[in-house]
This record gives C-alpha cells, structure tokens and sequence, in this order.
C-alpha cells in the first residue's frame, strides 16, 4: 500500500510529507526531487522507480503530489487515491497553489491521517469528512453522544456520502449534461475519430434520504420499452425531452451513490444523491454525433518562404441556436516572420510565442459559414526538417448535446418526509463543449 | 488567519521560544506552539527536543490539540523511545474515551508509533477496539492489526488478533468487513501457505454482499481478495462474476481494472462455447475504452494493462483499433503505449487506417515517439503480409523526406521487412543506397551494410559502397565492423573475381590492425574457410536464412499470465513480476491463473499448465548460503533436443576444432564455453522458456568470473540461441571442481535459478610467461619428489616433435630443451597456470609410434594436494588431441 505521501512545490521543495510505512526511509523525499522534478529530461512516465522505490506524481499547476511505495500496490489505486486528494482539498481550500498548501498544512495532515491509514485509503467523501475534520470544521467536543455516533455511522455506513437530516425549504435540483465533443478529422473531410464523452452533473438541494430515478433517452432502455408496448410517456414528456429518437450509449459509469447492480440488471439509475454539487454519470458515445462544426483547411505552399492558409468554418447545427466561445488555432511554422490575415467575422491574430493564429468569434448562429485566410511568410532555414503541420484546433460552447443525449425524467420520492416528486423544483441545461476539436492540414 | 507564517519563524533560540510557548498557560498558545512545531518538522528541522514539552500537551480535552500532538509523536516517538513511554498513559486512557472518534484515533496513533514497549501496551486496548460497539472504531482497528504485524508478527499471532480479524469479515459493517479484507490480504502475502484470509463460498458470500455497499476503496480491496480466490467449479465462478460485472460501470478506474482482474482471471475457468463465456468477453471492452477517457496518469495505467489483455485476450479489443489512435496533446508516455497497442490490434482490416495514421505520427516532433512509429510501420509490414507493399512505400516515401533519424530508423526496419519477404522488393535498394552518406548511427548503417551484402549480386557497385565504409573501418562500432566483413565475405563468394583485394583488405584489418578479439576471430574464421574450402564457405556464409518471425515482443506466455493476475497493480505497470521490484517476503509468492478444473485441485495454490509446472517444483533453492552446494543434482526440466550447433556464428568456434560438441550437454540450458585469447564465449541456448537473464554466478577451479554483466538486454524467446561473450578474470572466488576444468555456473532470470556446468579447455589457464628458465627447470625437475610424478601414453598422435613443440607453444606451453635419446625426441616442456603454479613435463615421442609418453611432474612451491594426477594429464591430452587434426 501507499507507503507516503509527498508535496512539492516547483523548485521541489517539500510542502508536505507524511510517512505511512516504515520501509520508506527519509532519503527517499530527495529521490523524487532529485530524479523526477530536477530530471534534465522530460518526464517519461508518471510512475518512477526509483532504487526499488515506486514513485507514482501528479502535477497540479506548480504543485507536484507524489506517492511512494515499495510494495506492489494497486497502481489505478494510487492515481485515484491523488485524483480523489486534489479534489478534497480543493474542495476545502479552492485552488492547489503553494501559498494554499502552505495556510492549511494542519489541515492537510490531518486529512492525510484521516484518509490514508496505513497507507489504506478510507473515506475520502468531503460530505461526509467535514463533520469530523477539526480544522475549520465543526469541533466535536460540542457534539453530543447521538451527533457523534451519527458521524461515525455516517463515515462508516453504506450512505457514507449523505447525512441524516438534511431540511431544505424549497427542495430544488440541477441537472446539468456537459458534454466534450472529440474529432479527429482528416485534411479531406473524413472523420477519423469522433467520440462525446458527457457529465451528468447534479445540483441537490432535497430534504432527507430521498430516492431518485434517473431517465434518459438510452437505447437499450427505449427499444425494451418499445418492445414491450408500455412506453412511459408521462415520463418522456415532463422535462421537456422530445424522446423520439434514442442514442446508443457505448459505456457509462457512475458515482458511488448509485447502485450498479440495478443497472446491470434492469438498466435503471436510482441513487440516494449527495448533498449539492456531485457528477452523477459519466458517459461515453460514438455513434451518430452531431458534430457542431466543420473545419475546411487549405494550406498551400508558395515557394520555400511564403505560405498560403485558407480555413472556412461550416457550423452544423439548428439555426435558432447560438454557438458562444468560438476559437480556431491555425498552427504556423516556428520560422515564421510575418502574418497577415484577413477574416470576415470576428477578430483574428498572429501569436508568435503560441506559433499560432488564433481567431475568434463571439457567436456563430447556426448553418452558418465563416472564412479566414492568411498570408504567412517564412525566414528561409537550413533545417532539414519539414514542418510537421500540427492539427488545426477549435474551441467552442454549443447549448446543445452533441451526442442526442435528453434527460426523460429524474423522479424524487421521500416517503419520510412530506414532499412528492412534483413539489420538486428541477432544472435541466445541456452544454456541449470541445474536448479534442482537430482538423488536421 | 493563515497557517503560513508558521513557517517562517525568527531562526534565534527558535526551538527555546518554542518551549516556552509549549508551556504556556493558554491553550490557545499551545495549540499554536505545536503547529509551529509542526510546520517546523516539515521542513525538516529537527525538533525532537522538544519532545517532552509536545507530550505535556497531550492531556488535553481538545481534539483538535491532541491530533497535532499525536502527528508529532508518530515522528518522532522512534528516536525517543524512552520519552514516547511517557505518552502511553494517555494512549490507553483515550482508547477507553466515551467519544468514538477519539477512541478510533488513539488506536489508530498508536499502531503507528514503531516502539517495542508501546507495542506490549497496545495489545489490551487494541483486543477492545476490535470488539468496540462502534463500526468507526473497529475499522480502524483492523487496520492497527496490519500495523502491529508489520512491527511484531509473532505478538499478533500469539494474541489471537488474526482470528479476531477474520471474524471482522463477517462483519455487518461493509467498511469493517473491506479495511478486514485489506489487512488479511496483507498479512497473508508474508505467510504465502497460511490459509489466512480462508476464502470460503460463506466467506466470499459475505465479501460480495460488503461489495455492493463500501466505499469505492473498500471495493478495490475486496476484488483485488476476491481476485486470489478459486471457484471450485465453473458454476461458481459464474456466479462471482455476475455479481462483479457491475463495478465495471463505477467511477474509480481502480475499481474497474480490479474488476477486470477478476473477470479475466476467471474466465479461464468458463467453458469457452457457452452463452455466458460470449456475453462476458463483450462486456468487457466498453470499460476499458472509457479508462481512455480519464486522466492521463490512469490512462498510462490502463494502457500498460490493456496491453497485457490484448496479448492474452485478443478478440476484446480487436473492434476498437480507433480508439487507440494518438491525440495530438496526449502526454508522451500515453503516446508510446498507445502506438504499442495499436501494433498488435493491427489486422487486414485495420490496416489501412492504421497506416495513416502511423505515417502521420512520423511527422511528429519527439524524436523517440517518431522513431516508433516508424519502426511500427515495418512491423506491420511483416505483421500483415497483404500490408507489405504498403508499408514498403510508406516507408520510401518517409526516406524521401531526408528527415535524418527517420531515414535511419525507417531503414533498419527495412532491412527486417527483407529478412520476412526475401526477394521481393530488391526493386528499392537503389533509393535506400542514396542515402548511404547521411546514415550516422550503428544500427543504420549496419542494417545498409547488411543489405547491400545480401544483395550484391544485384548491386553493380557494391563493392564501392562496401569500400567506402573500409576507409574509416577502426572508427566503426563493432556492430558496423563485423557486419562489413561479413558483407564483404558474402560480395566475394558472389563475385569472386573482382573482389579480391576487398576481401584480403578487410580480412587483414579485422584480424590484424584489429585487437577487438570478436572481430578477430570472425575474420579468422572467414579467413581459414576461405583459403581452406571456398565451396563449403559459400553454403556457411551464403545459407538460406530462416525468417524473421511475425510477433517479435511478446511478453512470455507463463509471465504474461502471472501478469495478468496482478492486473491493475505495479507488476502490470512494469511488466515484471513483482519479486523483481519488491524487496523482502512481500510478492515472492507468486499467482498463476486458475486451469479448468478437470478433476484435480483442491482450491489450494492452482498450478498453471505448461512447462513451467514441471520448472516451478524442482527447484527450490535451499537458501542463500549453500546455494551452490548440491549444483548439478538439480536436473532441471525435461532432456530437451540441443538445436544444431552447425550453423552457429563464427564466433564461438575452438581454433583447435572438434572441441566443441563434447561440452555440450543435454541440458535444458546448453553453455559451451571455448577460448581465444583470454576471451571466453558463452553460448546460450534457451530451449523452453524465455527469459531475462538477471545475474550470472561462475564457480571453477580457478576463480573465473566474469567481469562485467552479462550484456543480454531483450528477453529471449524460446529455442532462440544468442552468443555472448564475455571478458573474464580469474580473480573470483576458488572452488575445488572435479574434474579440475568443471566451470559450475548459475544463472538467475525471472523464472528461477539455473545450475549447470561445463568443461572449459583447460589451456586456457596457461599464461603467456610460462615459459621458466633452462638452469631453474633442470633444477626444479630434479627435486621433484617421485610421488609427485606421473607417466602417461598418449595414444594416436601423428606429429612429429617439432609440430608438437609448435602447436603446444601456441597454446603456451613451451618446449624448454629438447634431445634426442635412442632415436626418439625427448621435449622437456613447462607451462604456468593463472594461479601460479608451475607443471613441468617430459615428453617423449618415439618417430613412427603415435603413441607418446609424458611423463608429468609439478613445482614445488605450490600444494600438489588439491591437483589429482588425472587432471594434470588431462591438460596435455587436451592440447594433443587437438593436434591430431
């Protein structure tokens, strides 16, 4: 297991170090910094070995985390168990910077001795650790004997993520579908990868222990229903989904609150939620995306000194909607001396520290069509090596979900309490983003 | 208020200021000493001074005070023993405290204060804490028991806490019942036979009960326990794995892999034509996918994994070749394993795209990552045959972009591409020789060295090329050097008529101008069957070659399934098993995939197929100290078919000739050992199993060792032979062998040690001065006493003493005097050995009688006990026996 936890800053100063294991000797602190943070080289793996010492890092911004064993432990293990620290203290401190690290030390030692034990991880909720951590937390020596067994039961328990009680005036949630469109493009229009990776993220604002239900517009789970004749359409309708056309959904995973054997079983998703904001599902798909643009590059060379660049930008999706955020990066060679372009729409420059032209566009209405063309000129070199023509990338924000994916319901019962499903105020906004957005030229 | 400006104390009387506010009447002031005193430690200062100060402050009702006290103790209390003594009290006293949390903390503090006196007083409150009402406490307790195993193993066993854990595991608390799990799993891993954790299908019961309700950690922990369980039947293991195929849709990428560990381990036990075999194979690709779609450093993780499922279990991911292909801003290292995996996915009806994108990824800039991809190209050239002419263009096309190392990189893996498709696309070697002047590295212009010699024949000016390279020959790496002669060697046997010079050029550079002793003894070689028997030279030099075989970097069957078991963990990250990362008893014991359970197998340690089943048992070595001590008793394996010698490089060859199919025994790993020049060669031949050899342990006679490492960087495969040689001193440990020139060596690689021995010639003990001065020998040869002489006939030796006197010089033992007594020659000969001792000897040849008699004498300043007469004379018949040819 875990055998200590080390934090860096950039210079590979030690911020924070916990020892867990005896078999890590104090040595192996400047090991890290010696062999990874001031390597000459750079970094080739995220997992070190180090004279029989594994080390496993992290970087956040200037911050290096890193864990060290010399067991054969479980690898994703470690990486999740970082992951899952990075989120606990961001969650108690905002960003991971030094100067954050450095104002919570004692509260990071003491979520690193709660946490890890033995190198184990334990309970790594934020819910669920603010009742107990003392740093700016409550101070249990005020709870009474019920408060503090409904900790540890808490902490413990099979509902680790939620406490008992929770009382809201106006029970409200969020739903909100964020999806990052990937595209890997060929200069000749062919898609060679596309896939969405998309986020159901949620909001809960719910009174007690209320069970939920999850819909969606899953193909399995239609074509069942479809084939069954019971179509549930007073569900279909009630979040404003259209619901007629299903999508295929190659993988899904969820948070630990819902339970996986009831979706292996029935294909259902019903949770008892966390607290506020929580990602509810994660959801991969490939078939049928709508892909919100289209990237045509022409990129021609005159002579060995001058270049000629051409990219229109096809949007492709309704025209009452709006796409926001809009950035197309044309990467220029490194001897680049001078650029001149011309665009019709928007506000286009030459980043020479980016090596990049980088347009953008406000917002683009759908069906839409923009050009941009560009003059580059070069300094002539001897480098024999060609320029390797890195992609064209996009950015963009879309309010739709380019997978097809609509929530058809999200349920709430709370028999304890005295509040039904249509008390229930809910919310629903889709987003869809550019993950990877490449058209290569 | 931040916690910063602890850190930046005034350095004066600092840990004096620090005491007095430890002392301080307000708590307030306490509590803000110790976190001084924390931030202080840190840094790395030393503050165990202040010890006694600290553990004042631990009496104190607020929790929080008391967690920076109980941080600082774990610090410190081992460099202070007889101080952490004094916190104890308070320990046991907080472990009976009514609130559970404190209760949970001092137990947890004091599993991890390594004292041995704090140990015995952690005992009483610990037992308690295993049974607390409180699943908080008791969690934390089962963990405290891995701790104190790890510092007193044998208390833990003595008190009884193992049974108190494995009551934990029916626990009706799932976090209980994981962090159980965790500490079992542990302990038994150094009590590899104990059947501690007794997986049971009660027990397993309870554990897929727990798995359905813990924290996604308590679910790693009890898959990754579930993982070593094996199902009695085929039934059972289905019904496992339906109620595990749900944690592939969790969250945490370690629950995932955790779960395809046990999924994969345990379809070996389904029938593979049943419904449920199908559906579960099918299962499996999506999660693996979405990994893909996480953070870079689980990524990486997931790739190194799915790189051992694709070799094990192909069909998974063969549909998902896309989702392998390179992103431009994927981390370098996420790049390499993906390119990796996208070799083997390779198919025909991949390949195309595959192709694409490879030609793509050899325009990138991280030169490591270019070359690979490149040298992907070409195996999918020799992967996919239709794909080969493909591949062959791809490649000339990234020749013509002049780029250098990927000239170099795309030309050696050509060179591959013609071992694979002999004679079909020579039609290219006119564009490869245009860029003979850029090539710079070994392994390029090795490669276009051994084209344009494999070729020549249809190279109108090979031999200039080849001259070319002459010019600076002593410059060239050895690698470039030995492929030129041979180059040249082959162009002369094919054009024999104007390539004489050339070859008679390059034969006097490599054994004359040359004192690399691998070069030489190559180029004599060449030299001898040349001048000797041209015909046979041609069939030796110009032999059909076999082909290159299609999957060149497999991961050894029975490693890649012992991988496999550790899915998830380090050893999937590494490709290694465990042992040879961890230290100490953690590891060593190894997992196998479970067989179908025919008939036999009794749920205890399964025993994998194939040979190494009849490896794995034989071999225990007995311990560190008599490692050596029964060498040779230990028949290894079944007597294996030695592969035919004939063909073997020049290398390795005993000038004296004939020598060498005698040292070969039938033995899974076959040495011959033969000697030019203080140089041994060693030839290796791995009949069965592939391995990586780790150290290499000589024991002879003589103190032989070798000097450095043994240079075998790649794994070998299977019936793959390799030459090695290896510089040699006799400067190691001595060992009375019998007979006197048995080398015993071991050699140890990832599967085991290995133990067999040999005969090395032992002329090759002679030193260059042990030739001794006419007075000293007449004298020493006289005050030999008659018990230390010997008489022996050799028997069929047609040389007269002459011949005899040189061929014996050669081997260093010199003819001191010689006369002739009654028409036969008397040669009175001495030679010295590495160890100093000096053997004189008479030889007496009678012409016309092939029998010889020696008679054999040894100095007398050294022992003569440790030489039996056999051995003495065994040198002589040796060098003579030799001389018959």
């Amino acid at each position: 297991m875990i055998g200590g936890l080390f934090i860096y800053n950039h210079k590979g100063e030690v911020l924070i170090s916990r020892v867990y294991r005896d078999d890590i000797g104090r040595n192996a602190v400047d090991a890290f910094r010696v062999n990874v943070i001031h390597a000459r080289q750079q970094v080739r793996s995220p997992v070190t070995n180090i004279a029989r010492t594994s080390f496993f890092h992290v970087k956040r911004s200037n911050i290096w985390l890193a864990a060290v064993t010399k067991q054969n432990v479980n690898a994703a293990m470690v990486f999740e168990f970082l992951y899952k620290m990075c989120d606990v203290m961001t969650a108690y401190f905002g960003k991971i910077s030094e100067e954050n690290i450095k104002n919570n030390f004692v509260l990071i030692y003491e979520l690193l001795d709660e946490i890890l034990d033995f190198g184990y991880p334990q309970n790594s909720e934020t819910g669920a650790l603010k009742t107990f951590i003392t740093q700016q937390g409550i101070k249990s020596q005020h709870h009474t004997k019920e408060e503090q067994s409904q900790i540890t039961s808490q902490v413990t328990g099979q509902i680790g993520w939620r406490r008992e009680g929770i009382k809201y005036r106006r029970n409200e949630l969020f739903l909100d579908v964020l999806e990052s469109v990937n595209l890997l493009m060929s200069p000749q229009g062919q898609v060679l990868s596309a896939h969405v990776s998309g986020r159901v993220v949620m909001k809960s604002y719910l009174s007690g222990m209320p069970e939920c239900k999850f819909g969606m517009n899953d193909k399995i789970v239609i074509d069942k229903q479809g084939k069954g004749g019971t179509a549930d359409d007073a569900g279909k309708s009630e979040l404003g989904g259209s619901g007629k056309q299903s999508i295929a959904i190659d993988d899904c995973t969820f948070h630990q609150c819902v339970r996986l054997s009831k979706f292996d079983s029935e294909r259902s998703i019903s949770f008892i939620p966390p607290d506020g904001e929580y990602e509810l599902m994660r959801y991969r798909t490939t078939k049928d995306i709508i892909l919100p643009f289209r990237v045509i590059p022409l990129v021609r060379e005159v002579g060995r000194t001058k270049l000629e660049v051409k990219v229109v930008i096809k949007s492709n999706f309704k025209p009452s909607l709006l796409a926001q955020k809009i950035e197309v990066r044309i990467p220029t060679p490194l001897n680049t001396s001078g650029v001149q372009v011309i665009c019709m729409k928007g506000k286009a420059k030459y980043k020479a520290s980016e090596n990049a032209i980088v347009w953008k566009i406000k917002r683009m209405a759908g069906m839409k069509e923009s050009q941009i063309s560009a003059e580059i000129e070069l300094l002539p070199t001897n480098d024999k090596k060609k320029w390797a023509r890195p992609p064209i990338s996009m950015n963009f924000e879309v309010p739709f979900a380019p997978s097809g994916l609509k929530v058809r319901y999200l349920k709430v019962f709370e028999p304890k309490l005295n509040y039904s499903d249509h008390d229930v105020i809910k919310w629903v906004r889709y987003i869809g983003r550019s993950g990877i957005y490449e058209t290569r030229c | 208020m931040t916690d910063s400006k602890y850190f930046t104390t005034n350095k004066k009387g600092e840990i004096f200021e620090l005491k007095a506010e430890l002392n301080n009447e307000k708590k307030e002031k306490r509590k803000e000493a110790v976190k001084k005193v924390i931030a202080a430690m840190t840094v790395g200062k030393d503050v165990s001074s202040l010890f006694p100060d600290v553990v004042n402050c631990m009496q104190t009702d607020n929790l929080e005070l008391k967690k920076l006290v109980y941080l600082y103790l774990m610090n410190y209390a081992k460099s202070q023993p007889d101080m952490a003594i004094m916190a104890v009290n308070s320990f046991v006293k907080d472990c009976e405290d009514p609130n559970p949390l404190i209760r949970a903390l001092a137990v947890r503090t004091m599993g991890c204060i390594r004292v041995d006196k704090i140990t015995e007083y952690l005992c009483e409150p610990l037992r308690k804490c295993l049974k607390d009402e409180d699943p908080y406490v008791r969690k934390t307790a089962a963990v405290c028991v891995a701790k104190l195993h790890d510092i007193n193993a044998q208390m833990v066993e003595d008190q009884g806490f193992l049974d108190s854990l494995r009551d934990l595991i029916a626990d009706s608390n799932p976090m209980v019942v994981a962090n159980a799990v965790a500490a079992l799993s542990e302990i038994s891993e150094s009590h590899p036979n104990s059947n501690l954790l007794d997986l049971n299908p009660q027990n397993i019961n309870k554990l897929l009960t727990a798995l359905n309700e813990c924290t996604e950690w308590g679910q790693i922990f009890i898959l990754d326990c579930l993982s070593n369980y094996n199902p009695k039947d085929e039934r059972e293991a289905q019904s496992i794995c339906e109620r595990v195929t749900p944690r592939l849709s969790h969250a945490n990428s370690a629950v995932v892999l955790s779960a395809v560990k046990v999924l994969m381990k345990f379809l070996e036990l389904l029938p593979k034509d049943s419904d449920y075999y199908g559906t579960l194979l099918k299962k499996l690709s999506p999660p693996l996918v979405t990994l893909l779609s996480g953070e870079p450093e689980v990524q990486y993780v997931a790739l190194r994994n799915i790189n051992l499922i694709v070799q094990k279990r192909p069909e998974i991911l063969k549909q998902e070749i896309k989702v392998f292909f390179v992103k431009y801003n994927d981390p370098i290292y996420v790049k390499l394993e993906k390119l990796d995996i996208m070799i083997r996915l390779a198919s025909q009806a991949n390949i195309a795209q595959v192709l694409a994108e490879l030609k793509e990824y050899a325009t990138e800039v991280d030169v490591d990552f270019v070359r690979k991809a490149v040298r992907a190209i070409g195996r999918c050239a020799i992967k996919v045959e239709q794909s080969a002419e493909r591949c062959v263009s791809t490649l000339l096309d990234l020749i013509q972009t002049k780029v250098n190392y990927v000239v170099q990189e795309a030309i050696v893996v050509i060179r591959d591409i013609f071992r694979k498709y002999p004679n079909k696309y020579e039609s290219i070697i006119a564009t490869l020789c245009e860029n003979l002047d850029s090539l710079d590295e070994p392994d390029a212009r090795a490669a276009m060295i051994w084209i344009v010699g494999e070729y020549a024949e249809r190279i109108d000016n090979a031999d200039e090329l080849l001259e070319s390279f002459l010019e600076g020959f002593h410059d060239e790496s050895t690698q470039v050097q030995l492929t030129l002669l041979t180059a040249i060697v082959k162009l002369f046997l094919k054009k024999p008529s104007e390539t004489q010079e050339l070859v008679q050029q390059v034969l006097s550079l490599a054994t004359q101008d040359s004192d690399n002793p691998d070069l030489r003894d190559r180029g004599y070689i060449y030299w001898r069957l040349l001048s000797t028997d041209p015909v046979t030279a041609k069939e030796v030099v110009l032999s059909e070659k076999p082909l290159i075989s299609e999957e060149t970097d497999l991961i050894e069957p029975t490693l890649l399934d012992e991988l496999i078991c550790h899915i998830g963990s380090l050893a999937s990250v590494y490709h290694k098993p465990p042992n040879a990362f961890v230290e100490g008893s953690h590891g060593i014991h190894r997992k196998h995939l479970p067989i179908q359970h025919g008939s036999i197998d009794t749920g205890e340690s399964p025993v994998s197929t194939g040979p190494t089943a009849a490896l794995d048992q034989p071999q225990v070595i007995p311990s560190q100290g008599d490692l050596l001590g029964d060498l040779l008793n230990l028949d290894l394996g079944p007597p294996v078919n030695v592969p035919q010698v004939s063909s073997m490089q020049m290398g390795a060859v005993d000038l004296l000739g004939g020598g060498l199919d005698s040292l070969v025994s039938p033995k899974p790993c076959i040495f011959s050992v033969s000697q030019i020049l203080k140089k041994v060669f060693v030839r290796v031949f791995w009949s069965q199993v592939l391995l990586r050899l780790h150290c290499f342990v000589f024991l002879c006679s003589f103190g032989v060792i070798p000097t450095t490492p043994l240079p075998i960087h790649t794994p070998l495969m299977p019936n793959q032979s390799i030459d090695i040689s290896l510089p040699l001193s006799t400067i190691g440990p001595v060992m009375k062998m019998d007979p006197l020139n048995n080398l015993q060596v071991a050699v140890k690689n990832i599967i085991d040690v290995f133990y067999f021995s040999c005969l090395i010639p032992l002329n090759i003990f002679f030193v260059e001065d042990g030739k001794m001065e006419r007075q000293v020998f007449l004298v020493t040869w006289k005050d030999i006493p008659n018990e230390n002489e010997l008489q022996y006939q050799i028997k069929e030796c047609h040389l007269n003493a002459d011949t005899v006197s040189g061929k014996l010089q050669n081997n260093n033992i010199f003819t001191i005097a010689k006369r002739n007594v009654e028409g036969q020659d008397m040669l009175y000969q001495s030679l010295k050995l590495t160890n100093g001792i000096w053997i004189l000897a008479e030889l007496r040849i009678q012409p016309g009688n092939p029998n010889y008699t020696l008679k054999i004498g040894a100095s007398l300043f050294l022992s003569l006990q440790a030489y039996r007469p056999i051995d003495r004379s065994s040198v002589y018949k040796v060098v003579l026996e030799g001389c018959q040819t």
